[in-house]
């Protein structure tokens, strides 16, 4: 039976799984290349590779920490009030008992995920904003580009504090807040690439043969400015999660008891004189992984942009 | 036979804007009365040097600029009428394959849907018929099959243009314009390039409107030329007819401009003097006639029309009345 199988990998007869698989490897022939050369480049810059191990690390500790933590993060217990580091707490504990190495693991989930779901949001939004405005350009372009300016113009910290406080304290609006002051970092950006795009003679091949505005951003314009994206969201994302940090530490963004490491660092603040574990570890997390998103964002930029490139 | 495409006194105006609130101080005359027409099976040449407007009929016939004045009639309807469906109709029957093989092609997509975007942003064919009809029209353009997953940069500068040429004639449209098409290509590329947009007008009966500077390329493809100068077009002729015998003072000029391979029959050329001039300040009268070696009184005063002075052969010169 499993000899069976094995000859249909073989050369002969080869299962469907196979040729669906070439005719993709086919199709992406050239982004399978090109992500493999982006890749080496990368291993070969010594601070990308530095951030990426943040990264990953970082990843790798919030998907496993149901798996690692050592205690439940939420479970209060009184006895084990604010112990040192040392023993059975790596980190110490809080002043309910609970261990901070556990919480600090679960903290990852929250900050990564609000980290990924503003890019995410912002990007997204960000991206197809500019994209529009930069095509249609004229007073439409004149309009959105000064509401972003609006935005801009104000410290992103302070606007999404404002924002988070009008709606309410909540991780969700935090996000929110967070995102809508992320929107026109990436809705410039953009701008200024589908502004050079827009010159382009497929730009006008398209229109030739009927394509709608529409039709060409989303196919011309948005495709031709995705790498910046990326890149522009890395770099975003670590600002992202200490604003959601601050956030959280005024009281605006996850509430007690989730474990989040702006909310840790808020109530740690209060015994920093005698305890200074309770506030230090989750700060220290916080600049590690800002750190890492901002070294691997810079190095991203390096390797995509092909005037540095080549 | 009816005209497949008729242009009727184009004009077309850039203003020039200036100052803090956009004042329009002036306007570049890009385009300034053309009109003709292509009929099927067709090739009309449209040449002239840089800057004459050539480009800019070539975006007005194609409904990708408004002209101020004048229209361009596709089988007798006039293309400002239309919209929706009518539109669309147009849009596959008119098509066209510019000068720059690496801008004209987007690099992030791939052959399969740069072919197959006017088929599909036309609903015409989607699917596995897109993909059929991308893979029979890269073969009539010389393309292999195998190339439709592939990307922009992994082909020649020839082949990218043989990619442009087939988006264009995928609709089966009725008329394309060729913007420069060869002159970023090497000339062994051209040749072969030329031969097949030859060919796939003998098999198909397109009518084409070819935009050159190159009059030598121009003369291997067009049936009729039209030679742009300033904005208008000075002389208009079939294409043994204008070869044979230019008429105007410009032609005679450009055709001194090629280079003659017997040295036997080199003469001495008239080669133009100066640049040309401004497209916002024209010149007054005839708009060549600072460059003219054969300028008369008159042609400071009055600009010619363009009229017949053989049959099948017209010139704007005062030198025939």
């Amino acid at each position: 039976m499993a000899g069976e199988r094995i000859g249909a990998w073989g050369r002969g007869k080869r299962p469907l799984r196979i040729n669906v698989f070439d005719e993709f490897r086919r199709q992406y022939a050239w982004q399978i290349r090109e992500l493999g050369f982006m890749v080496r480049l990368l291993g070969r810059n010594p601070s990308a590779v530095a951030g990426f191990a943040i990264i990953a690390g970082m990843v790798a500790m919030a998907l496993a920490a149901p798996v690692l933590a050592p205690f439940n993060p939420i479970q209060i217990s009184l006895g084990d009030r604010l112990l040192p580091p040392g023993g059975a707490h790596w980190f110490g504990t809080d002043e309910l008992g609970r261990d901070i190495l556990t919480r600090v693991m679960y903290g990852a989930r929250i900050s990564l995920w609000i980290g990924v779901i503003v890019v995410v949001i912002a990007g997204g939004l960000g991206a197809v904003i500019g994209a529009v405005s930069g095509y249609l350009g004229r007073r439409f372009d004149d309009l959105i580009m000064r509401v972003m300016d609006v935005i801009l113009s104000f410290p992103p910290l302070v606007l999404a504090m404002a924002l988070a406080a009008a709606l309410g304290p909540s991780l969700n609006n935090a996000i929110l807040a967070v995102a809508f002051v992320m929107i026109p970092k990436f809705a410039r950006m953009v701008r200024g690439e589908a502004l050079a795009v827009k010159e382009k003679q497929f730009i006008a091949a398209a229109r030739a043969s009927g394509a709608g505005s529409l039709w060409i951003v989303w196919h011309h314009v948005l495709p031709n400015c995705l790498s910046s994206v990326i890149v522009l969201g890395t770099l975003i994302l670590g600002e992202t999660i200490l604003i959601a940090a601050s956030l959280s530490f005024i009281g605006l963004g996850a509430q007690p008891p989730t474990p989040e490491w702006g909310a840790m660092i808020s109530v740690g603040r209060k015994f920093l004189m005698d305890q200074w574990w309770y506030a230090t570890f989750p700060g220290v997390f916080i600049l590690v992984t800002v750190i890492g998103f901002n070294i691997f964002g810079d190095a991203l930029r390096d390797v995509l942009d092909p005037r540095i490139r080549r | 036979m009816g005209a497949v495409v008729e242009a009727q006194n184009l004009i077309k105006h850039f203003p020039i804007r200036s100052g803090f609130l956009g004042r329009r101080v002036a306007y570049l005359k890009a385009v300034d009365g053309v009109s003709f027409s292509v009929e099927r099976g067709e090739t009309l040449g449209l040449v002239g040097e840089s800057g004459c407007g050539k480009t800019t009929v070539g975006h007005l016939v194609l409904n990708l600029l408004t002209p101020d004045r004048g229209s361009v009639r596709f089988k007798g309807v006039d293309v400002r009428h239309l919209r929706g469906k009518a539109l669309r109709a147009l849009r596959r029957n008119i098509q066209v394959v510019f000068q720059d093989p690496h801008s004209s092609l987007d690099p992030r997509m791939l052959v399969k849907k740069t072919v197959g975007a006017p088929l599909a942003v036309n609903r015409l064919a989607r699917g596995a018929e897109l993909v059929q009809r991308v893979k029979a029209m890269l073969a009539e353009v010389g393309l292999n099959e195998e190339h439709v997953y592939r990307y922009p940069h992994e082909f020649s500068g020839g082949q990218r243009q043989r990619i442009g040429i087939a988006r264009a004639l995928i609709t089966g449209p009725e008329f394309v314009v060729f913007d420069e098409p060869t002159s970023a290509l090497d000339v062994s590329v051209q040749a072969q390039i030329l031969n097949l947009v030859k060919e796939l007008q003998r098999r198909h009966g397109y009518a084409y409107l070819f935009i050159s500077h190159d009059l030598g390329v121009v003369k291997h493809m067009s049936h009729r030329i039209a030679v742009m100068y300033l904005g208008i077009i000075v002389e208009t002729a079939a294409s043994d007819s204008l070869f044979a015998a230019p008429l105007h003072p410009y032609t005679r000029a450009l055709m001194n401009a090629l280079p003659e391979p017997d040295p036997a029959r080199r003469t001495m050329r008239a080669l133009l003097a100066g640049d040309v001039p401004s497209p916002v300040h024209l010149p007054p009268g005839c708009r060549f006639h600072p460059r003219c070696p054969e300028v008369q009184g008159i042609c400071t005063q009055r600009a010619p029309e363009l009229r017949e002075v053989k049959p099948g052969h017209r010139a704007a010169c005062h030198l025939y009345r």
